[in-house]
């Protein structure tokens, strides 16, 4: 019997990015008492890293915005696969949330009348995103961080402890989501410093973990985006939304080889950056698809006068949604018509002064100088897709975050699915984490403030928990490395069921998934719990290997190219897919056998879309998109 | 260029102890001091135990002494040594070993708790902010630390001297504290909080004698001293900063007058 301390909590947040910092604030807000956990030091989840900006239509800069605008401007971005009742929340409650973090100290670039800064994004009609040069990400984890550490000190002031009812357990690992019957009871831990475990109990869990990228190969994510979150849903029950949907960011950086993959923002094709190939041509007027057609510019000249003039010229084409930047680019190089080192070249040296360079994109002058030895004051970048968000993720309820089927549990920021359809807009999950990371917090703390009998967290499931913690210690003879495991993981993810996918390829991927599981089922490490990096990547392994399952049985369902989600075989957006989600279940029970598959897909039709949002729409549009019998109702 | 074979050392330990071990890792191109830890990691140390996140210089994770200078490992390019140059690697030294190259930090998390936040003027509702550029700017600045501690790890009031580590701040929570006192908006004067004596009286300011140690191992290129610390020690005083009463300074000292 594992002996294991236990604690008590009114809500549990497991994340400590944008999502799960603002979740927390909200529920101690509430009066809810209130545990926030995180694998990293607070203050540095993967939220720190985002660059461009966070999109909210406060209509700063150009005055014709407004939440409508905004709305469809995600909806075509996520070509309408997107929970439309989220896309409507998000798009009216962005700007509330940009503007409360200014009164907890955020210092936001600033328009000559002193308000708060936007600029253009693909995709966004307007100029839209508030940011803070290219660091913006480090400002609101800062401001979140910051806003903590003030309910914390109020709380000294009248607890004397800090930690009275708002604590972080940074650089801990939660492994299970406990449950008592259906409803949730707690989360299985482990302090990554001592591999201490203990359990936190609490009626209701936030899930707010972030994403997946660390099963592919080339990615803008770091090692945290393990899929933790994803799997402790699948694993309690939950089911996961529209997995197929993995964003491949066009421009990552693709020289040296130990920074491939390393994010390029955004901001730089935003502020005037063009995107050209061998031959000096800026390709994506090429690539402009039927549905964006009336939207962009024809010439070069039509683009560059829209950075001065945006009411009366199209926006460039290289501010198309990610996706279609991201095939075009993908199409050039294998065209024959790349850089030097496989990407195609991203130049800002000729468009704008150094000085201006300089202040707008700070960190990637700075990136490109350490890490390349390239001035991009000077010289254009090479850059190539990179793997960088997942879309998919755990089905909510819009409007409480709540998951199905499971009482108790929330899930919000991108671990959460359905917000972004099929692609996600650049800037649009860090309003994505402050809309929806409120509403969990504040959904959390209401359900668990209900009342009743707290639910019990059972011996037995402790054990359980502790025994698969402890697995990888007691791996016998000829155990498998689990960096190996990982590295063909990532190869086979990225190469299988990467940006441009086919059917057998895929149906390979999910053969070697199996095998994959089988050896990791004897993956083992040396030494003791004592911060022990390759035991966290055993245990992380689990959860890769679930949710890479995940994406590749969902990608060789939908037999469709939407968004994120394009297969060679399957070139056309099919409009008969655009009502269809495609669920991932548990198998249940989980099988013994490892090689057996872990999930099975459940197809559920979308809600139809609400008749007033419709109408924000041309008809012609809609007609691009819907299919036949949704245009008829 | 071509991979080679480079020489490491690095230090494995506890808080019981340790000691340096060699290792002979391959290296490639471009690549920077951070990969070939997670080399050693995946192929020679499973358990080696180190800190990281963004591998991009903007989390600020992975800071660690490389041959004796507080550096981030992962923009430390591998191409500043020689060849043949043994590099060195041990965890920062102003903080407690929890093993090889990950230290407690927690010293920084209980000074940030130690400065008072930002305070919202009243009556300015959310939405109704009004500032600036210019005036954002020096604050802004001061926003773009990553909390790497390399500047609290530096800092000689505090790297040899563990009894100082109660009285100061050190130098990021100091320029915290200037952050703030120079956001155009924060209201702390008018809640009756002066920031610039707390600086002085709570927080240590006056043990600061501006060697600008710390602002030379800053990877955001921060002028922590230039930019926070000597305003923030000059407005503390309200008068003009004069070096020779700074310099060595060690005394705490009362700020006297100080109507702003
Ligand atoms: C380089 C880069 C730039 C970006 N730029 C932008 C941008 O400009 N605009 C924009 O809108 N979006 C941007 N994004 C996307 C955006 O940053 C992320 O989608 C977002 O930050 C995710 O936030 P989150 O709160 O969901 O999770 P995160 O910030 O990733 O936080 C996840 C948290 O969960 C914790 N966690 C995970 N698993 C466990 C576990 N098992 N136990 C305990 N804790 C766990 C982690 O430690 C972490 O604290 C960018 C992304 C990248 C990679
Ligand atoms: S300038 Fe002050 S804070 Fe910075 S290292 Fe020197 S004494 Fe320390
Ligand atoms: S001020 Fe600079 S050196 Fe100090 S913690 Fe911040 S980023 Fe690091
Ligand atoms: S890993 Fe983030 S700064 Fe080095």
């Amino acid at each position: 019997m594992a002996q294991v301390e236990r604690q008590q909590w009114d809500v549990v947040v497991v994340g400590a990015g944008g999502a799960g910092l603002r979740a927390a604030i909200e529920a101690r807000e509430r009066g809810a008492r209130t545990a926030v956990i995180c694998k990293s030091l607070f203050g540095k989840a993967h939220t720190v890293m985002a660059e461009g900006g966070i999109a909210a239509s406060m209509g700063n800069v150009n005055d014709h915005d407004n939440w409508q605008v905004h709305f469809r401007d995600t909806m075509r971005g996520g070509k309408f696969l997107n929970q439309w009742r989220m896309a409507e929340l998000h798009a009216k409650e962005a700007p509330d949330r940009v503007w409360e973090l200014e009164t907890w100290g955020a210092l936001f670039d600033r328009t000559p009348d002193g308000r708060i800064s936007q600029r253009n994004f693909g995709g966004h009609e307007y100029p839209r995103l508030a940011h803070v040069g290219d660091r913006t990400g480090l400002e609101l984890i800062r401001t979140l961080q910051q806003k903590i550490v003030q309910l914390q000190q109020e709380d000294f002031k009248e607890y004397g402890d800090h930690e009275a009812r708002l604590k972080v357990f940074q650089e801990c690992t939660v492994t299970r989501v406990l449950k008592d019957g259906a409803r949730v009871s707690g989360t299985f831990c482990y302090e990554r410093e001592s591999g201490r475990f203990f359990v936190l109990e609490a009626p209701a869990v936030v899930l707010a973990t972030g994403g997946i990228g660390k099963s592919f190969k080339t990615t803008s994510n770091s090692w945290e985006y393990t899929g933790d979150g994803h799997a402790l849903a699948l694993l309690a029950g939950a089911p996961l939304l529209n997995m197929e949907f993995v964003q491949f960011h066009p421009t990552g950086m693709v020289w040296p080889p130990s920074v491939k993959g390393i994010l390029v923002t955004e901001s730089v094709r935003g502020d005037g950056g063009v995107l050209r190939n061998s031959e000096g041509e800026r390709f994506m007027f090429d690539y402009v698809p039927d549905v964006f057609k009336e939207k962009y510019a024809e010439s070069e000249e039509e683009g560059d006068r829209w950075y001065e003039d945006p009411d009366h010229n199209r926006r460039p084409p290289e501010l198309l949604p990610r996706d279609e930047v991201a095939r075009a680019i993908n199409s050039e190089v294998k065209a024959g018509r790349g850089s030097p080192h496989g990407g195609v070249f991203l130049d800002v040296s000729t468009r704008m002064p150094a000085e201006r360079i300089k202040r707008r994109l700070p960190s990637m002058y700075h990136q490109f100088k350490e890490l390349a030895d390239v001035d991009i004051t000077a010289e254009p970048m090479e850059v190539g897709p990179t793997c960088h968000y997942v879309m998919g993720g755990i089905a909510v309820d819009s409007d409480t975050a709540a998951t199905v089927g499971v009482p108790g549990l929330f899930a919000a920021g991108e671990v959460a699915g359905g917000m972004h359809g099929s692609n996600r807009l650049g800037g649009n999950s860090l309003s994505d984490l402050l809309v929806f990371g409120r509403r969990a917090g504040l959904h959390a703390a209401g359900y668990a403030s209900e009342g009743g009998a707290r639910p019990v967290v059972s011996q037995e499931q402790i054990d359980a928990a502790a025994a698969e913690a402890l697995a990888p210690f007691h791996a016998a003879e000829g155990a498998e490395n689990p960096y190996t495991l990982h590295q063909e993981l990532q190869t086979t993810m990225n190469d299988l069921v990467g940006i441009i996918r086919r059917e057998a390829e895929m149906a390979e991927a999910l053969e070697r998934l199996a095998a994959l599981r089988v050896r990791a089922a004897r993956a083992g490490v040396e030494g003791h719990r004592q911060f022990n990096p390759g035991w966290h990547l055993a245990l992380d392994l689990r959860n890769m290997l679930l949710v890479s399952e995940c994406v590749a049985r969902a990608a060789l369902e939908r037999t469709e190219s939407r968004g994120g989600h394009t297969r060679e075989d399957r070139p056309a957006m099919e409009r008969e897919w655009r009502p269809v989600n495609l669920l991932c279940r548990p198998v249940d029970p989980p099988p013994a056998d490892p090689a057996a598959d872990r999930i099975v897909l459940v197809r559920t039709r979308t809600e139809p879309i609400r008749p007033d949002l419709l109408a924000l729409f041309e008809k012609e549009e809609l007609a691009k998109y819907l299919a036949e019998e949704e245009l008829c109702e | 260029m071509t991979a080679y074979d480079a020489r490491f050392r690095v230090w494995r330990g506890d808080a019981e102890g340790g000691s340096l071990r060699d290792f002979t890792v391959e290296v490639h191109d471009g690549e920077v001091v951070l990969d070939i830890v997670h080399r050693i990691q995946a192929t020679q140390a499973s358990d080696l135990a180190v800190r990281w996140n963004c591998k991009a210089g903007k989390c600020g994770s992975c800071s660690a002494e490389v041959n004796g200078r507080p550096r981030l490992m992962c923009m430390t390019r591998m191409s500043v040594f020689a060849r043949d140059e043994t590099v060195t690697i041990t965890p920062l030294r102003a903080f407690p070993v929890v093993r090889d190259l990950v230290t407690d930090v927690s010293f920084n998390y209980a000074k940030a708790r130690e400065v008072p936040a930002f305070v919202p003027p009243e009556g300015v509702a959310a939405g109704a902010y009004r500032m600036q550029q210019v005036d954002v700017e020096r604050s802004q600045e001061f926003r773009k630390c990553i909390e790497c501690f390399l500047c609290q790890d530096t800092c000689h009031v505090v790297r040899d001297h563990e009894e100082n580590k109660a009285a100061f701040a050190g130098p990021r929570f100091l320029m915290r504290v200037a952050e703030l006192d120079m956001h155009p908006l924060d209201a702390a004067a008018e809640a009756g909080l002066d920031r610039k004596r707390a600086a002085q009286e709570e927080h240590g300011l006056g043990y600061c004698n501006i060697t600008k140690c710390c602002t030379e191992v800053c990877p955001e290129g921060i002028r922590i001293t230039d930019n926070a610390l000597i305003p923030l020690k000059e407005r503390a005083v309200d008068r003009k900063y004069d070096p020779l009463v700074w310099l060595g300074s060690r005394i705490r000292r009362r700020s006297d007058s100080d109507p702003r």
